[in-house]
């Protein structure tokens, strides 16, 4: 099965953890990645802005009936879930916090399990909650790669533990083999 | 990929809707909406979406049920505080000049937004020349935002809100504490018109200086959204004005062009002479 997306949830260390895997990413990795940070809800996009001047990938925020394009990494803006729909485009939503979050990383991921099933890649990362978990658990029932950081050198572990435990398919790697893992799309 | 069994299910329970009753979901952004669907159906107790859909159509009482999970409610006074600062400090001013005035809260919901407004205008000495047009497709959404009535413990919020909206007043100039409730003071709708309304299926709405529709166009797709912006263009008067979701924007609506940003950061639009 060939790639098609990758998704990423991260919450308390997250920033962190994000600026050691996406600017090791290079400028032909050819898959979107779409990005849940739990942030206060607040408009300003600062985050991007900070990722976009590290990367080599373009950075942006997630607009509301855009087109997915590969190469291309989107936030959830804050203050609204981010979606992917069947057939490529995305979608926000300003409905009820999931997991006291919105942006949920659960309602990333569980739509972008079924816009892209098997040839979805789900990572979550450092945070002191349980979302993401019920979303990991959908990427892999989809038949999709799940990866989670090492709750053991987290920054935060309950969450990436948390998504370990619902996740029968989750494999805990390092930063190191997370970006490795993900540069093999790059030279597939 | 092949349909999985929910998507089908899914895909029927909006065609019975449609055809039964005559609410047209069909065009909401399918992402958001299936995700609401799933989880009327775990409230309400199904094993499945055809399960459900047996009864909605057998069940008169069902649909609106129903309804409070297909549409969304989810919002608060004077969210996003810069957007009424930008009505009141931009907009007001042009509104000023006009002897009678038209306001349609278009997918008012539980009313939030329209109180605002309300609230907004009587501190801008506008609220006497004004006709408010609230309209939502859910009964009981309406039946709500004309009780007026909100759970105390969210007051704090829309106070806040409220004075970085630059408010003039107090909020609570505006309502009545009662057993947990802030009651809202009926004189805010004297000039409000309540009204059952479809973006997606009903008509043009009179002549309005000022639309407010925020984050409703984000639940439709975009052949939907290109209907609900021609129907704002044809409702609005010339130069009225049209306020969209901080995340919202005519950008990818064929009608852009009968359009102008007014404020660009805020999402508040004019309609051009044409």
């Amino acid at each position: 099965m060939t790639g098609k997306a990758v998704v990423i949830g991260a919450s308390a260390g997250g920033v962190q953890a994000l600026s050691q895997i996406l600017p090791a990413l290079p400028g032909n990795f050819p898959l979107p990645i779409f990005v849940v940070v739990h942030v206060p809800p607040r408009r300003d996009n600062a985050l991007v802005q900070l990722l976009a001047a590290k990367c080599a990938l373009q950075v942006k925020e997630a607009e509301d009936k855009e087109m997915v394009t590969g190469g291309t990494i989107y936030f959830a803006p804050a203050d609204y879930h981010l979606l992917v729909e069947e057939g490529g485009t995305l979608a926000l939503s300003s409905e009820e916090p999931v997991n006291h979050s919105r942006p949920a990383i659960d309602v990333l991921f569980e739509s972008a399990a079924d816009a892209y099933g098997p040839a979805l890649t789900g990572i979550v990362l450092t945070g002191a909650n349980h979302d993401g978990a019920e979303g990991l658990k959908a990427v892999g029932a989809a038949g999709g790669v799940a990866l989670v950081e090492n709750p053991v050198t987290a920054e935060v572990s309950t969450m990436p533990a948390a998504a370990l435990a619902a996740c029968p398919s989750a494999r805990a790697m390092s930063f190191a083999d997370i970006v490795t893992h993900l540069r093999d799309w790059a030279v597939a | 990929m092949a349909e999985n069994i929910e998507d089908i299910e899914i895909e029927l329970l909006l065609e019975a809707v449609y055809q039964h009753y005559h609410y047209d979901f069909r065009g909401y952004a399918r992402a958001s909406l299936k995700r609401r669907l799933l989880h009327a159906r775990k409230q309400l107790g199904y094993d499945s979406i055809s399960a459900m859909q047996s009864d909605v159509l057998h069940d008169r009482t069902m649909l609106p049920r129903l309804l409070n999970y297909l549409t969304v409610q989810v919002s608060e006074m004077f969210r996003d505080p810069s957007y009424f600062r930008a009505l009141r400090e931009k907009v007001i001013p042009h509104l000023r000049t006009y002897a009678s005035l038209k306001v349609w809260v278009a997918g008012c919901s539980n009313g939030e937004e329209l109180y605002s407004l309300a609230i907004l205008f009587r501190e801008e000495g506008l609220a006497h020349k004004t006709m408010f047009y609230a309209t939502d497709i859910n009964p009981n959404a309406l039946k709500a935002a004309e009780a007026g009535v909100y759970p105390l413990d969210r007051i704090r919020l829309f106070t806040e809100n409220h004075q970085q909206a630059g408010g003039l007043t107090s909020l609570s100039d505006y309502y009545t504490a009662d057993y947990g409730r802030a009651v809202f003071d009926k004189s805010l709708r004297n000039q409000v018109v309540f009204s059952d309304h479809s973006l997606v299926t009903d008509s043009v709405f009179g002549e309005m200086q000022l639309i407010s529709c925020r984050n409703v166009l984000i639940y439709f797709n975009r052949e939907l959204q290109n209907r609900a912006v021609g129907l704002f263009r044809d409702s609005l008067a010339r130069r009225g004005f049209l306020g969209l979701g901080s995340k919202e924007s005519l950008r990818f609506s064929e009608h852009a062009g009968a359009f102008s940003e007014f404020v660009s950061e805020e999402k508040i639009y004019q309609r051009g002479l044409t």
